[in-house]
C-alpha cells in the first residue's frame, strides 16, 4: 500500500515537472507549427534568471518566502524579453519554409543561447536550494515528502488551467484557434496573425522559463541543463500528441507514473520505460495519443 | 601633464630594465639538441556537463602550473607551450582531434582525457602514431588491465581505489553495516564504480546484503523517486557515484528529506562542487578522493609544492584547486618534467621519445599530491592513497570541511602490478597492507 502511495506521489510530482517543461513546447507547435529546439535554452535561461534573482532576494535578508513570487517574475521577465525577440527576429521569417529549416534555425538559436548563458553566468553552478526546503516536509507513506513537490504540482495545474482558459474561454483563444486551423483564411478574415503568433510564442517562452525557474531550487543550475530537458520534453510531447495541451498533460502523467513504478520495481528500466512508451505509441498512433490526424492537401 | 608622462616613462623604463636584467630562469641552459619549445597538447572538457566540475578546473590549473614551470626554467631549460583542445564530442571526434594534435599541430606529447570512454579509445591510436600520451584524470581501471601500451601512461590512480577505499571506510566508521544500496548514473562509470564497491564490501563483510540498485540517467537532475525508494528501504549505507550537476541536485533534494541522517551516504566523486555548494552542503556524507588531494591532504605544511599550488591558485582564481582535475593535471605535468629531466641527465642531450618513456616507466616524482609512483600497469599506471572523510560545514572555509579523515595507504587499496582489481578483490586482497 505504501509503495502504491509512493508511486502515485512520485509519479504526480515528476509528471507536474514534465508538464511544466513540455507545455510550452507543445503550445508553440500547436500555434506556430514550429518544433522549437531552443525551448530547452529558454528553460535554462529561466532557471538561471530564477536562481540569480531568488538568490539576490534570499541574500538581501528579505522575507525568504518572497523567493516564490520572484521565481514567477523571473519566468515572465525571460518570456517577455526573449519571446518577441526570437519570434519577430527569427522564427517569423521561416514559417513558410520546410520544417527542416525551422529545426536548423531553432537549433542554431539553441547553440547561440547556450554560449550566451556561459558568457553571462559562467560555468560554475548556481545553487539556490532554500526555496526547496523552506516549505518543510510532510511524513507520508513512511517517507518524508517535500512540500515543494506539491507546490510544483500546483504551479503545473495553474499553468495548465490558465492555458485552457485562454484558449477555450477567451476571444483571444478563439483567434488562436482560428490561426491554428488556417492561417491564411484567418488573415483574410482580418485576424492579425503576426500579432497572435508573437503573443503565442511569448506565452510558450514564459512557460519554458517557468519550468526552469521552478526547477532551479531543486537542481544545480549549470551549463548543459538545456540539452537534457529538451529530449525528455520532446518525448512527453510526442506521446501526448504534438500541439495538444491536454494530451501533453496525460503524456506527462503517463511517463511520470510509469517511471515511478519502474524505480520501485525494476530500477534498471528507469530510462527505458519512458522511451519504450514513446516507441509503442509512435508505432500504434504515430500522431500521439491525442494528436489530430493530419490531412494532406493536394 | 609633462611631469606625469615623464614619471610614466621612468616607470616603464624601470620595468623594461628589470626584465632585461632578470636572470633567464633558475634552470641551467638547455642541453644539446634542445628544441625552441616543448609543445604539450592538453585535452580537457571545455564544454558540456563535465566542463564545470572537472574540465575547466583542470585547464586553469594546467595553465597556472605551466606558467610557474616556465618561470622556473620550463623543462630542462626549454619553455612549455600548451595547446588546449576541447574533449567534448563523440569518441570518434575525440580520436580525430587527437590525430590532428599529433600529426598536424605536431605536439611533442599529449596530456589529456577525463572521460573513461576517451581513455580507452585514444591509447591504440597513440601506439600507432608513436606519440607520448599521458592520461591525467579518467578513472576506468581497464586501460592497463586489458592491454599493454608503450607510449601511454596514467599519472593518477584508477577508480579501483575509489571503491575499495569506500568499502574500507564504511567498515571503519560503521562496522555493523548490514544493508547497502547503490545510486549510480546509468553508464560505464556508474556501473564500474558500483561493481567495485559492492564486490569489495561483500568480500570484506560477507553478510552484507544489497537492498537497492538504482540507475538514474546521467544528468537527470531529478532524484525524488529514488530518494523515496531509499527512504522506504532504509539501507544502512548508500553508495553513489553521481557527479557534477547530479551531485549537487542529489544533495539539494535529499538533505531536506533527511536521507543523510537516515543512512550513511558514501560519494566517490572527489569533491567537485563542494566549494560551490557552500551553505547548502549536507553534513555527515562520506566523501572520497582518488588520491590524496584535499585542502589539508597530503599536508601543505610539509609539501611545499602543495602550498605553492593552493596559494598561487587561490590568489589567481579566488578558489581552491579542485581536488580532482586540478591536482591530476599537475601530477601529469610534474611527471613529464621529471621524466624529461631524468632522460637529459642520463643522455647528456635532449631526449627522444623512447628515452623519455624509459625514464618515465616505474618512475617516482613529487607533486602537490605528494610523491607519485608509476608502480603498476608495467610501470605505466600510478598508484595513490585513497582518502575518505565525513563532511561537516566549516564556517571558516564557507563550505564543507572534512572530519574523521582516513588515508588508506597505497598497498591497502591498489592491487599489485599485473593483477586486475576485480581479481584482487575476489581473491580476498592478497598482499594488502592496511593499518
Amino acid at each position: 500500500m505504501d509503495t502504491l502511495t509512493l508511486i502515485l506521489l512520485d509519479g504526480i510530482a515528476f509528471a507536474s515537472w514534465l508538464f511544466l517543461v513540455s507545455a510550452g513546447l507543445t503550445f508553440a507547435y500547436g500555434v506556430l507549427r514550429i518544433l522549437n529546439i531552443a525551448h530547452g535554452s529558454l528553460y535554462a535561461i529561466g532557471a538561471y534568471t530564477g536562481a540569480t534573482l531568488a538568490g539576490l532576494v534570499l541574500h538581501s535578508g528579505a522575507n525568504p518566502f518572497l523567493a516564490y513570487p520572484v521565481l514567477v517574475g523571473a519566468a515572465l521577465l525571460v518570456g517577455l524579453a526573449l519571446g518577441p525577440l526570437l519570434e519577430r527576429g527569427f522564427l517569423r521569417r521561416v514559417y513558410d519554409q520546410e520544417e527542416v529549416i525551422t529545426l536548423l534555425l531553432t537549433f542554431a538559436i539553441f547553440l547561440i543561447l547556450e554560449d550566451g548563458m556561459k558568457l553571462v553566468w559562467g560555468v560554475s553552478p548556481i545553487i539556490v536550494a532554500e526555496p526547496y526546503a523552506l516549505l518543510g516536509q510532510l511524513p507520508l507513506a513512511g517517507v518524508t515528502y517535500p512540500v515543494y513537490s506539491f507546490l510544483l504540482t500546483g504551479v503545473a495545474i495553474v499553468a495548465g488551467l490558465a492555458l485552457w482558459v485562454v484558449i477555450d474561454r477567451t476571444r483571444f483563444g478563439k483567434l488562436i484557434t482560428s490561426v491554428i486551423h488556417d492561417r491564411e483564411i484567418s488573415a483574410a478574415l482580418g485576424v492579425n496573425v503576426p500579432r497572435i503568433c508573437t503573443v503565442a510564442f511569448t506565452g510558450a517562452a514564459m512557460l519554458a522559463a517557468l519550468g526552469g525557474a521552478f526547477t532551479a531550487p531543486m537542481v544545480s543550475v549549470t551549463p548543459g541543463i538545456s540539452a537534457d530537458v529538451i529530449v525528455l520534453a520532446f518525448a512527453v510531447t510526442v506521446i501526448g500528441g504534438l500541439g495538444n495541451i491536454s494530451g501533453g498533460a496525460i503524456g506527462a502523467l503517463l511517463v511520470g507514473l510509469l517511471r515511478a513504478t519502474a524505480i520501485q520495481f525494476f530500477p534498471a528500466l528507469d530510462l527505458f520505460v519512458v522511451y519504450a512508451l514513446m516507441a509503442v505509441i509512435l508505432l500504434v498512433r504515430p500522431e500521439g495519443l491525442f494528436g489530430g490526424v493530419e490531412v494532406r492537401r493536394i | 601633464m609633462r611631469a606625469r608622462s615623464l614619471s610614466r616613462w621612468l616607470v616603464q623604463g624601470a620595468v623594461l630594465l628589470a626584465i632585461i636584467a632578470s636572470p633567464p630562469g633558475r634552470a641551467a641552459a638547455a642541453p644539446a639538441g634542445a628544441p625552441p619549445q616543448v609543445t604539450i597538447g592538453i585535452v580537457t572538457f571545455l564544454s558540456g556537463a563535465a566542463s564545470g566540475p572537472f574540465g575547466l578546473p583542470a585547464k586553469t590549473a594546467a595553465e597556472f602550473w605551466i606558467e610557474k614551470l616556465n618561470r622556473e626554467g620550463g623543462i630542462g631549460g626549454v619553455k612549455i607551450v600548451p595547446v588546449v583542445v576541447d574533449e567534448a564530442g563523440p569518441t570518434d571526434q575525440v580520436v580525430t582531434n587527437y590525430r590532428r594534435l599529433v600529426t598536424d599541430q605536431k605536439v611533442d606529447l599529449v596530456i589529456g582525457y577525463i572521460s573513461s570512454a576517451n581513455c580507452t579509445a585514444v591509447p591504440p591510436v597513440a601506439e600507432e602514431l608513436k606519440a607520448l600520451t599521458i592520461l591525467f584524470d579518467c578513472g576506468t581501471n581497464r586501460v592497463f588491465e586489458n592491454a599493454q601500451y608503450k607510449y601511454v601512461f596514467r599519472t593518477a590512480a584508477h577508480t579501483g581505489i575509489d571503491g575499495i577505499g569506500a568499502a574500507r571506510y564504511v567498515l571503519s566508521v560503521k562496522p555493523g553495516v548490514k544493508t547497502i544500496a547503490g545510486l549510480n548514473p546509468d553508464y560505464a562509470w556508474g556501473h564500474d564504480s558500483w561493481d567495485i564497491f559492492e564486490k569489495a564490501i561483500r568480500k570484506l563483510k560477507p553478510d552484507v546484503t544489497v537492498v537497492d540498485t538504482l540507475w538514474p540517467k546521467l544528468m537527470q537532475g531529478q532524484f525524488a523517486s529514488e530518494i523515496s525508494k531509499l527512504q522506504a528501504d532504509k539501507p544502512d549505507v548508500i553508495f553513489t557515484s553521481v557527479w557534477g550537476g547530479d551531485f549537487v541536485s542529489f544533495i539539494e533534494q535529499a538533505k531536506p528529506r533527511g536521507l543523510f541522517a537516515q543512512s550513511l551516504v558514501v560519494i566517490n566523486n572527489d569533491g567537485a562542487n563542494v566549494e560551490e555548494l557552500g551553505h547548502d552542503t549536507a553534513d555527515g556524507i562520506a566523501l572520497g578522493f582518488r588520491g590524496p588531494h584535499w585542502i589539508s591532504i597530503p599536508n601543505p605544511a610539509r609539501n611545499p609544492l602543495q602550498q605553492q599550488f593552493i596559494d598561487g591558485y587561490r590568489a589567481r582564481y579566488k578558489k581552491y584547486p579542485m581536488p580532482h582535475g586540478s591536482y591530476h593535471v599537475v601530477q601529469a605535468l610534474q611527471g613529464v618534467k621529471a621524466a624529461y629531466e631524468k632522460a637529459i641527465k642520463a643522455g647528456g642531450r635532449w631526449p627522444g621519445v623512447d628515452d623519455v618513456i624509459k625514464a618515465l616507466e616505474y618512475s617516482e616524482f613529487d607533486t602537490p599530491s605528494g610523491r607519485i609512483r608509476l608502480a603498476i600497469g608495467h610501470g605505466h599506471q600510478a598508484v595513490e592513497e585513497a582518502v575518505y572523510g565525513t563532511t561537516r560545514f566549516d564556517p571558516q572555509l564557507g563550505f564543507a570541511g572534512l572530519g574523521g579523515i582516513k588515508v588508506f595507504p597505497v598497498k591497502c587499496v591498489n592491487p599489485p602490478d599485473g593483477v586486475k582489481v576485480v581479481d584482487w578483490i575476489e581473491q580476498g586482497f592478497p598482499g594488502a597492507e592496511c593499518p
